[in-house]
C-alpha cells in the first residue's frame, strides 16, 4: 500500500494502480476518452490530465502509477482549462452532425462535451480527413467522426490479433484505415464488430438494414418470419434503460409481433438442430477415427478468420451451418411445406447480437433451392431502434411466447450465447447419444466462466475427451498456434470471435468504457442465459420435441442426406490483406 | 610531403568535390608526382565557400574550387610552390586570407566535437587511430572502473547536445543502475531541424569517434549492443558509418574480447524514414522496433525501459563526439570551457541571412553577436539583423536586443528560445515575423505524429489562424486564441515535439507583437512578405514615365503609354514585387 493525497484527501491505496483508479477510490471521476481498461492504455487523448506535485507538466492519470507520498490535484483551474481546451480541439476536428448521428445519445464524446459544459467550440477549423467505407455488408467506417483514440486499433490488433486497421499518415492527416485504404471486406477484417463496441463515437458502426426489414413488413405478398438469437434477449432491455443482463424474452416477442412480423421464432430451436448435427458429427469423427480436433462453426467471424489465417485446418471445422442459417433453411423448406406457403414469398429476418452475421447471410454457401436461408440480419441495436421508432413503450409491454409450431427450445440452446455454451450443449447431447442414457450430470462448469481460453478433459462414456474453449480471436489464434506447433491434442474446440461470446457481440448494446471499468457486463448477460437454462425443463437439445418431430417427419437422421443438404456447409481459403502485426 | 585535403561533406560533394578528388588523383598519377597525397575529409565548416581545398603542411585555404582548377593548383602550388591567388579566400571586403587560421570564420571557434572533421579521411580507420582514435576506449577498458568513467563525465559538466541538455553523466548513471540482463546503447542521429547538419557532418567527417563513444557507454552501462538511428536522407553519413563499423569489426575493435578484455560490443545502423518526430527518443525506439514512430508516455524513461523494454542509453551524435576527448584530456580540461551551467562547446549550423553560412563550433557562452558578426561575417546585402532562430521549429526567435546574450542552455531558455540541436537561422529585416511563425508551425503541423490531440489538432488550428493573419483575414481575437492554443499545446502534448511546437509563435508574439497587430488591424505587413497584404502602388509625383516597370511586369498589370505616369491595375497585379526593384526613381512601394 502507498499513501497519497488526492485533492486534499489522504488515502492509502494499493501499489501498482493508476492515479485514475486511485481517484475513483475517493469518489473522483477523472474524465477519460481513449482509455479502455486493459486494452487501450496509451494516454493519447489528454482528457485525463492531472497535476502531480513535483512533476514537470501535467501527468496522464490513466497511465501514471501511484507512488508513495504523491500529491495529486485533479481539479485545479489549470487542469480544467487544459482538459476543456483539448476537448474543444477534438470537437473542432469532429464532424459534428450529432442530431442525425447513429450514436446520438450514446456517444462518449457528446457525454464529455455535456460534462465539461462546452457551449462554444471556439477553435473552428478544418475537420478530420473523411474516408467513408460503407461497402462491406457488416461495418461502416467514417473517419470524420473519428477522435483517433485508437481503441479500435488496440482491440483489432492486440485483443483480436487480427490487425485489419491501423493509423496511417501523420499529424492532422492521421487517420485510421486499412491496408491501401481498401474496403474492410477486401482486407483481413473478420467483421467481428469489436471495433464498433469500443468506438466512443460513430466512426465505426454497423451497416443498418432496418429499411429493408420495413419494406418487407409493408409488402403484403411477403410473409416475414423473424428469429432471435439467444444473446439478444438478455441485452435488448439495456437499450430501454433496463438493468444489464435482464431477460426480456417475453417483451421482445410482443414487440416483434407489434412491429408486424408474421411469425416470431426462436433461433434457440436452430441451436438445438446445430447440436444434433454437431454432436452426431463429433461422435462420428471420434468413433471412426476421422479428423480431430473438431472445431465449432457457429461463429461467422471465426470462420472468416480461419479461412484467411489457417486454411490448412478447414477440415477440422464442423460442417454445420450456424443455428440461424439452419433454422432459416428449415423455415423455407419444412415449415413452408407444412404451412403450404411458397418459400419464395418468405422473408426470414434474423435478430442477432452480431454484425458478422450480416456478412454470413449473403455467402453463396448459405443458399438452398436458389434462396438465401436468411434474407436480412439486424442487430440487437437495430431492433431497439425499430421498437423506438414504432413508438412502442418497451418496458411496459406484456410478455408473449414464441409462435408454434417452431417455438420451443432446450436450455442447452440458450447458453449458445456465451463462451463455453456450445461446448456444454454438445457434450450434454454427445454423452447421452453415446451411452444411450439420460445422464443427469449436465453442468460442465469447467467450460464456463470468463477466461479467454479454457481447457478441460471431460469423461464421456468412459472416454477422456480433451476440449478447449476460446473466445476472442486472439485466443483463437493462440489455440491454433498450439495445434500448429504440435503441442495440443484436443478432440473438440469451441471458438467464438468475441471475447466472452455472443453476449458481447458486435451487434449488442454499446456500453461506455467508463461503465465497463467497474461493471462486468459479460458476466451479467451470461448469467442471465445460464438462469434461462436452469429454469428449462428440457435442457438437452436432442430431447426437444419440436426437433424430434421434424427429424421424424422431414429430415430423417442427423447427418443424413437431407440434413446434409439443408444444414451443412463447406469452407474455402480466403485471401487476406494485412495491415500490421 | 604535401597533403591535399578536399572537403567531401554533403555540401561540397553536391558542388562536385568528388570530381575534384578524382582530378587531383589522376593528375598526380599521370604526371608521376611524388610526395603528394590526396585526402577526402569531412566538412570544414565554411560551406559558403565550398568546395574547399586545403593544402598542408602550409595550411593554405582555397575556396570555391572547381574540378577544372585542379590542374592549376597542382602546377602552381605543388610544382612551382606558388599560391593560386584567384582561389584564395576573400572576405566580404575583398581581403585575402591565405591560411585557414587567418580566416575570421575560424578564429573564435574551438573544435572539440568537430576536431577531426576536415583533417582526417573518415573512410580510413588508420587515420582515426593516428589521431589517438580508440585510445579513450582502451584507457577506459584497461585503466578505469565504470564508476570512474561516469564520475569523469559528470565532472566534465557535459549535457545532452540533442536539445534538452540533460546532464550526460546522470543519464549514464541511470542506465548503469537500471536492472536488466540485456541493455542497449543508442545513438540518436535523426537530425531533423530544417537547416541543421551538425550531426551529419560529424558522421561524415569522423564516424569512428561516435563508435568509440558508444562502446565506452556500452562498457559503462553493461550493454553489448548499440544501434545508431540515422536518417536515410543522409546517404554519405550512412555509407561512411557503415564503412567505419566494418573496419572496426575487421580490426577486432568491435566484436568480442575487445582490447583483450571480456568486453564485447557491436553496432548496427537503423535507417529513419524521414519522420521528424523520430528524433524524440521514445519515438525513435518505437521506430527501431519496427513500429510507427510515435512517442511513448514517460515515465518509464528509456534508461529503465527502452528498446524492447530493456534499459537503454540514448545520446545524440554530438554528445558522443565529446566523450573520447573528455576521457583523454580529463574532465578538468573540458569543464574549463564554457559557462557555469553549460560546459564545453556547441556546434551550430549557421544559416539564413548571414554571409558565412556553415558549421561552427564555439565555446558555450559565446554571444550571438560574435557568432553572427565575427564568425558569420554579418548580414549580407546591407540589411539589418532582425532576429535569429535557435532550436529550429522547437526553438524561439531572439531579437536584436539579445545579441549580446552569452549562449548557453539557461540563457536561451530565459529569453524564450532553446539550445535545441544547434540550428541557428539568422533573419534580416526583410523577414515578416508572422510569416516566420507560420513557416515553423507549418513544419510541425506536417511533422506532428498525430498521436495526441493537442499537437495533432492544436498546431493545425494555430497554423490556420496564422494563415488568416498573413492573408489579411485575422482579427485581434485571433491573436488571443493563438496564445490560448499555444499554452494548451505546450502543456498538454505528450512529447517534446508538441510541447515545444508553439515556441516560435510564443517568442515572435513576445518580441514582435506589433507586427501581429499590424496584420490583424491595419492589414499591413511591414516586411512586404505577406503577398495578400501587399499593396503595390506607383506614386505619380515620383514617376517619370520611363516604362521600365511596365516591361518587367510578368502579367502586364502596369498601364500607361509613352511618357505618361504609369499606374497599376490592382485586379491584375499578382504582387510579385518585380517592379519594386526596377524603378530607378523609387516611385513604386
Amino acid at each position: 500500500m502507498v499513501n497519497i493525497t488526492i485533492d486534499g484527501i489522504k488515502i492509502q491505496v494499493p501499489e501498482n494502480i493508476t492515479v485514475l483508479e486511485a481517484a475513483k477510490n475517493v469518489g473522483i471521476d477523472i474524465p477519460t476518452l481513449c482509455h479502455l481498461k486493459d486494452v487501450n492504455e496509451i494516454g493519447d487523448c489528454r482528457i485525463c490530465l492531472v497535476e502531480v506535485e513535483g512533476a514537470r507538466g501535467f501527468v496522464t492519470s490513466c497511465m501514471q502509477k501511484v507512488e508513495e507520498g504523491m500529491v495529486i490535484r485533479t481539479n485545479t483551474d489549470k487542469v480544467i482549462e487544459a482538459r476543456r481546451n483539448v476537448l474543444k480541439l477534438i470537437l473542432s476536428a469532429h464532424e459534428r452532425k450529432c442530431l442525425s448521428c447513429i450514436r446520438h445519445g450514446n456517444c462518449e464524446l457528446q457525454d464529455l462535451a455535456l460534462k465539461f459544459g462546452v457551449t462554444d467550440v471556439e477553435f473552428e477549423g478544418e475537420i478530420s480527413t473523411k474516408i467513408v467505407d460503407d461497402t462491406s455488408p457488416s461495418i461502416v467506417r467514417n473517419t470524420a467522426k473519428c477522435v483517433l483514440c485508437r481503441r479500435c486499433i488496440s482491440t483489432c490488433k492486440n485483443v483480436q490479433k487480427v490487425g485489419a486497421i491501423d493509423c496511417v499518415n501523420r499529424g492532422f492527416e492521421s487517420t485510421i484505415s486499412t491496408a491501401e485504404h481498401k474496403s474492410l471486406q477486401d482486407v483481413n477484417c473478420t467483421f467481428c464488430g469489436q471495433c464498433i463496441q469500443n468506438c466512443p463515437t460513430a466512426a465505426l458502426h454497423e451497416k443498418e438494414n432496418i429499411d429493408e426489414v420495413e419494406a418487407k413488413l409493408k409488402d403484403e405478398n411477403t410473409i416475414v418470419l423473424v428469429q432471435t438469437a439467444p444473446a439478444v434477449r438478455v441485452a435488448l432491455g439495456e437499450e430501454f434503460d433496463m438493468p444489464i443482463g435482464k431477460n426480456v424474452t417475453g417483451k421482445m416477442v410482443t414487440a416483434l409481433k407489434r412491429l408486424g412480423f408474421d411469425k416470431v421464432f426462436d433461433t434457440n430451436t436452430g441451436a438445438d438442430f446445430t447440436i444434433m448435427e454437431e454432436a452426431t458429427e463429433f461422435i462420428d469423427r471420434v468413433v471412426n477415427n476421422k479428423t480431430l480436433p473438431m472445431m465449432t462453426s457457429c461463429c461467422p467471424a471465426w470462420i472468416r478468420f480461419i479461412e484467411m489465417e489457417y486454411p490448412e485446418y478447414l477440415d477440422c471445422l464442423s460442417s454445420c451451418k450456424s443455428p440461424h442459417e439452419m433454422f432459416g433453411a428449415i423455415l423455407k423448406s419444412y415449415y413452408a411445406q407444412k404451412e403450404g406457403i411458397d418459400p419464395k414469398n418468405i422473408c426470414v429476418v434474423s435478430v442477432m447480437p452480431c454484425v458478422a452475421k450480416k456478412y454470413e447471410r449473403q455467402k453463396d454457401e448459405m443458399i438452398n433451392d436458389d434462396m438465401y436461408n436468411v434474407d436480412i440480419v439486424i442487430t440487437t441495436r437495430e431492433l431497439a431502434k425499430m421498437i423506438r421508432q414504432a413508438n412502442i413503450d418497451f418496458t411496459s409491454l406484456q410478455d408473449s411466447n414464441f409462435d408454434d409450431p417452431m417455438g420451443g427450445a432446450s436450455g442447452a440452446a440458450a447458453i449458445f450465447g456465451t463462451t463455453g455454451g456450445v461446448m456444454e450443449a454438445a457434450l450434454r447431447t454427445a454423452q447421452d447419444l453415446l451411452t444411450g442414457e439420460d445422464l443427469q450430470e449436465i453442468n460442465f462448469e469447467e467450460v464456463r466462466g470468463k477466461k479467454g481460453i479454457k481447457r478441460a478433459t471431460v469423461k464421456v462414456n468412459g472416454k477422456d475427451i480433451k476440449v478447449a474453449v476460446a473466445s476472442g480471436l486472439g485466443n483463437a489464434r493462440a489455440i491454433m498456434e498450439e495445434i500448429k506447433s504440435g503441442k495440443a491434442d484436443y478432440d473438440f474446440i469451441e471458438i467464438m470471435a468475441c471475447p466472452g461470446g455472443c453476449v458481447m457481440g458486435g451487434g449488442q448494446p454499446i456500453k461506455p468504457a467508463k461503465l465497463r471499468r467497474t461493471v462486468d457486463v459479460r458476466k451479467l448477460r451470461a448469467n442471465a442465459l445460464y438462469s434461462i437454462d436452469e429454469k428449462e425443463v428440457i435442457r438437452k437439445s436432442h430431447q426437444n420435441p419440436v426437433l424430434q418431430q421434424i427429424y421424424k417427419e422431414y429430415l430423417g437422421k442427423p447427418n443424413g442426406e437431407k440434413a446434409h443438404e439443408l444444414l451443412h456447409t463447406h469452407y474455402s481459403q480466403k485471401e487476406k490483406v494485412k495491415m500490421s502485426n | 610531403m604535401k597533403t591535399i585535403l578536399v572537403c567531401h561533406g554533403t555540401g561540397c560533394t553536391s558542388s562536385k568535390s568528388t570530381n575534384i578528388i578524382e582530378n587531383f588523383k589522376n593528375i598526380i598519377q599521370n604526371r608521376n608526382i611524388e610526395n603528394v597525397e590526396v585526402v577526402q575529409t569531412g566538412c570544414f565548416g565554411l560551406c559558403a565557400k565550398g568546395p574547399v581545398v586545403i593544402i598542408r603542411p602550409e595550411n593554405i585555404f582555397y575556396a570555391k574550387v572547381k574540378p577544372e582548377d585542379c590542374e592549376e593548383i597542382i602546377q602552381k602550388h605543388i610544382i612551382e610552390d606558388q599560391l593560386v591567388e584567384r582561389l584564395l579566400y576573400r572576405d566580404a571586403n575583398g581581403e585575402i586570407s591565405k591560411r585557414l587560421d587567418e580566416i575570421d570564420f575560424y578564429k573564435k571557434q574551438k573544435r572539440i566535437a568537430l576536431k577531426n572533421c576536415g583533417s582526417i579521411d573518415p573512410e580510413k580507420i588508420d587515420d582515426y587511430i593516428a589521431v589517438d582514435g580508440y585510445k579513450a576506449l582502451e584507457k577506459v577498458l584497461k585503466e578505469m572502473t565504470k564508476d570512474e568513467v561516469i564520475e569523469e563525465i559528470t565532472k566534465s559538466g557535459l549535457r545532452g547536445r540533442g536539445g534538452a541538455g540533460f546532464p550526460t553523466g546522470k543519464k549514464w548513471l541511470f542506465a548503469k543502475q537500471a536492472e536488466g540482463e540485456q541493455k542497449y546503447v543508442v545513438c540518436n542521429a535523426d537530425e531533423g531541424d530544417p537547416g541543421a547538419f551538425m550531426d551529419r557532418s560529424i558522421l561524415e567527417g569522423d564516424p569512428h569517434c561516435v563508435i568509440e563513444a558508444m562502446m565506452i557507454a556500452g562498457y559503462v552501462i553493461g550493454a553489448n549492443k548499440g544501434y545508431i538511428y540515422v536518417r536515410a536522407e543522409y546517404p554519405i553519413a550512412v555509407h561512411r558509418f557503415q564503412i567505419a563499423i566494418d573496419q572496426a569489426r575487421e580490426r577486432g575493435i568491435l566484436g568480442k574480447n575487445i582490447f583483450g578484455t571480456d568486453f564485447e560490443f557491436d553496432v548496427e545502423i537503423r535507417l529513419g524514414a524521414g519522420a521528424f518526430v523520430c528524433g524524440e527518443e521514445t519515438a525513435l525506439l518505437e521506430s527501431i522496433e519496427g513500429r510507427r514512430g510515435q512517442p511513448r508516455i514517460k515515465p518509464p524513461f528509456p534508461a529503465n525501459k527502452g528498446l524492447w523494454q530493456c534499459p537503454t542509453l540514448i545520446n545524440n551524435v554530438e554528445t558522443y563526439a565529446n566523450i573520447p576527448k573528455i576521457i583523454l584530456n580529463g574532465s578538468d580540461w573540458y569543464s574549463k570551457i564554457g559557462t557555469e551551467g553549460s560546459k564545453g562547446t556547441k556546434v551550430f549550423a549557421l544559416g539564413g541571412n548571414v554571409k558565412n553560412i556553415g558549421l561552427v563550433e564555439v565555446p558555450m557562452g559565446t554571444t550571438l553577436r560574435e557568432i553572427v558578426y565575427d564568425i558569420g561575417g554579418g548580414i549580407p546585402n546591407g540589411r539589418e539583423f532582425k532576429a535569429a532562430q535557435t532550436g529550429g521549429p522547437s526553438g524561439g526567435c531572439i531579437p536584436a536586443q539579445y545579441l549580446d546574450t552569452p549562449i548557453d542552455y539557461e540563457s536561451l531558455k530565459q529569453i524564450g528560445s532553446m539550445m535545441g540541436s544547434g540550428g541557428l537561422i539568422v533573419m534580416d529585416d526583410s523577414k515578416c515575423m508572422v510569416n516566420l511563425a507560420k513557416f515553423y508551425l507549418g513544419f510541425t503541423v506536417s511533422e506532428s505524429c498525430g498521436k495526441c490531440n493537442p499537437c495533432r489538432i492544436g498546431t493545425k488550428r494555430m497554423y490556420e489562424i496564422l494563415e488568416k493573419l498573413t492573408n489579411g483575414e485575422g482579427t485581434l481575437e485571433d491573436i488571443d486564441k493563438l496564445e490560448k492554443l499555444a499554452t494548451t499545446v505546450a502543456n498538454s502534448s505528450i512529447c517534446g515535439l508538441g510541447q515545444s511546437a508553439p515556441n516560435p509563435v510564443i517568442s515572435t508574439l513576445k518580441y514582435f507583437r506589433e507586427e501581429f497587430i499590424e496584420h490583424a488591424v491595419e492589414k499591413k505587413c511591414r516586411a512586404h512578405e505577406c503577398k495578400a497584404l501587399a499593396k503595390i502602388q506607383i506614386t505619380p509625383e515620383k514617376c517619370k514615365g520611363c516604362g521600365l516597370c511596365q516591361k518587367s511586369c510578368p502579367v502586364n498589370a502596369i498601364k500607361g503609354e509613352g511618357r505618361e505616369v504609369r499606374y497599376i491595375n490592382e485586379e491584375e497585379c499578382i504582387k510579385c514585387g518585380t517592379c519594386l526593384n526596377k524603378c530607378p526613381f523609387k516611385a513604386i512601394g
